[in-house]
């Protein structure tokens, strides 16, 4: 069973002037079965966790552990902790022009399973994903996210996490800019990768209305670079009618008014 | 007479005339006042610091620019030709000979002067040939120099597709003269596939007559030294021109492309797109792309692009677009071009979902070059160049 350990993780974002500490002492523990939503106002740190756990160059671990089933994450290049099983959904996917979406997709299965899926068995798995997500046939053909609409990016954010099935999804604000359709869309397609009991969820948001969708097990608060309190579903629930004032001073809102 | 300064009219400092004030602009040295002529004596010999000449290496041009190179060698063309299509080789008194353009630069002047034989390719009248007709011109070996001219004749209403695939070693000039008549439609593909000897300065000079459509591509992947100028002019209404290129240059490669669109007449229309990779020290790239829209060219719309991504340190791109416009009634102008190197976020992208960081980079290229492959429809000529960028991919571990 997969587990994900977080341990006193100091991160700096790499600018052109002197690195600035933005996480300052994270510990996390995930578990295959749990989801974790991890709940914070803007800048708080919660996107440097995400980028820090995936491996984006621009940030810097100066100090503290990453152990996927006890394997130090941290010594592994980006791709090599995507085939370890951490899967990141991004906030801004990336457009890729010229690369088409099943060449991408088929490419990166190859990768994560080690060996390139059979093409009758894998042109139908594709389908069947897209359609779960209600996405149209036609974006197989087209550039990676190029000229896609926010909405539709997310969609095959979870679209790769259906067919890359790894250990540990990070879903980074996932629930951004989506309407109530899309919204709905995108967390059932996150609630049937829950239902294989097997992978832990760590759910980045800054709204609690994605956590009426998914039901978290823990809800952490993100403050300052770091976790200010942990509680479960019913932390949401109060963060809801409170905000984020009491951690941040400032009147900041948690849900959508 | 006053300076046109680039507010006036939204225009980059590319731009010369101003068209808003409508008085008459003669830019420093506007393309249209360049000289021309079919004898190589007429030219002065480049220094290296003219305008048309500054960006090329003339030391190793093996002598094509100062008449020191020996015309001994030969270089042969051969032709597979699709059943319709006509091939003649005639000499140079031939009245065909010169319909497409006359040089602008003296080597092609000194190719011009030099040639024995020209090869003509006539697509015949309201024929549409049934397959691709392959011109291989072979170079004349290590060591040797020769001159060449083919010309590639669509007669009205011919539809036709042909490939001039460039291989071998040796120094090579020629002029490619391009004729498209009325209401043909002409599909040309250049290759440079030579040797990693081989210097080649290239002419084609293209003239499209009324509603005449061209699709001209340029490759260039192999040489120690290509530098091709094409030319589009118009001899009526309704010409539309599509110059696409794509390049690749190794360590010590110099690849050069100088497109110029001469709009003269009204309502043409006509659309640049060159894209190139550089890998390797001293691997230079250079894109000049000029286009004019003469007084008398209302109605004209054009495009022009070029995108250069720098794969490794040592590498040089360089990229310079002109437009000159001298009339205000058109329907549109534009230019861009963009130099860079791999795009971090792209890469993270990629390698977030598993893919291997060199294969991540493949992707890109392959992605990059992907807007001008699709643009090339003859599949043999897409997948062999396909074939090629993997190959310079996979010799660097990019």
């Amino acid at each position: 069973m997969a587990t994900l350990e977080i341990k006193d993780l100091h991160v700096s974002v790499v600018t052109d002037d002197a690195p600035k500490e933005i996480l300052k002492g994270v510990d996390l523990t995930i578990k295959a079965g749990e989801t974790h939503a991890i709940m914070g106002p803007n800048g708080s740190g919660k996107s440097t966790l995400s980028y820090a756990i995936a491996g984006h160059p621009k940030y810097e671990v100066t100090s503290g552990e990453i152990l996927l089933d006890g394997e130090d994450v941290l010594g592994m290049a980006v791709d090599e902790r995507a085939r370890a099983g951490i899967f990141l959904a991004m906030q801004y996917p990336v457009e890729v022009p010229g690369v088409s979406m099943s060449n991408f997709l088929r490419t990166a299965a190859t990768a994560v399973r080690g060996e390139a899926p059979q093409v009758r068995h894998w042109v139908k798995e594709v389908k069947n994903a897209m359609s779960e997500l209600e996405i149209d046939p036609s974006f197989a053909e087209r550039s990676v996210n190029e000229g896609f609409s926010g909405g539709e990016k997310k969609r095959h954010e979870i679209l790769q996490l259906a067919l890359l099935n790894p250990k540990i999804a990070i879903l980074d604000e996932t629930d951004s800019g989506l309407d109530v359709d899309a919204l709905r869309v995108v967390s059932e397609g996150v609630n049937r990768f829950r239902a294989n009991g097997e992978s832990g969820v760590m759910l980045i948001t800054h709204y609690t209305r994605i956590l009426k969708h998914i039901t978290p097990d823990f809800v952490h608060v993100f403050a300052g670079g770091r976790i200010v309190e942990s509680g479960g579903a019913e932390l949401a629930a109060r963060l809801e009618d409170e905000g984020y004032v009491k951690y941040t001073g400032k009147q900041e809102a948690a849900q959508v008014s | 007479m006053a300076n046109p300064t680039t507010e006036q009219h939204g225009l980059t400092e590319h731009s010369h005339g101003d068209v808003s004030k409508g008085e008459p602009v003669v830019p420093q040295s506007s393309r249209g006042d360049r000289f021309t002529s079919y004898d190589v004596d007429a030219f002065e010999v480049p220094g290296g610091r003219e305008e048309d000449w500054r960006f090329t290496p003339l030391k190793r041009l093996n002598g094509l620019h100062n008449g020191t190179a020996a015309a001994g060698g030969s270089a042969s063309v051969d032709v597979k030709e699709s059943p319709e299509v006509r091939v003649e080789r005639v000499a140079r008194d031939d009245k065909r000979i010169g319909e497409g353009g006359v040089p602008a630069d003296r080597v092609s002047a000194q190719a011009w002067s030099a040639f024995t034989e020209a090869t003509v390719v006539t697509f015949p009248k309201e024929t549409r040939t049934t397959s691709p007709t392959i011109v291989t011109v072979t170079g004349p070996g290590e060591g040797n120099a020769a001159y060449g001219h083919v010309q590639l004749r669509a007669e009205a209403f011919a539809e036709a597709v042909v490939v001039v695939d460039y291989r071998g070693s040796g120094t090579y000039a020629d002029n490619l003269e391009i004729v498209a008549l009325d209401g043909s439609k002409l599909t040309v593909v250049v290759v440079h596939d030579w040797a990693d000897d081989a210097v080649h300065v290239g002419a084609h000079l293209a003239k499209l007559g009324r509603d005449a459509t061209l699709k001209h591509t340029v490759v260039t992947i192999g040489g120690s030294l290509v530098r091709v100028s094409p030319t589009v002019t118009y001899g009526d209404k309704g010409g539309d021109a599509e110059l696409t290129g794509l390049y690749f240059a190794d360590a010590d490669q110099h690849l050069e492309h100088r497109t110029f669109v001469d709009h003269a007449v009204s309502n043409c229309r006509s659309n640049v797109v060159y894209k190139g990779a550089l890998q390797g020290e001293g691997a230079h790239t250079v894109w000049i792309g000029d286009v004019l829209i003469r007084a008398a060219a209302e109605g004209t719309n054009t495009y022009e692009l070029n995108r250069n991504l720098v794969l490794t340190d040592g590498a040089r791109a360089d990229s310079v677009p002109n437009l000159e416009i001298e009339t205000g009634e058109i329907e549109g102008a534009g230019h861009a071009s963009a130099t860079g190197r791999f795009d971090d976020e792209q890469l993270f992208y990629l390698q977030a979902r598993g893919i291997p960081v060199d294969q991540a980079r493949r992707l890109v290229v392959r992605g990059f070059f992907h807007e001008v492959l699709q643009k090339i429809d003859v599949p043999e000529v897409r997948e062999r160049l396909e074939a090629a960028i993997e190959a310079e991919l996979q010799a660097v571990g990019a």
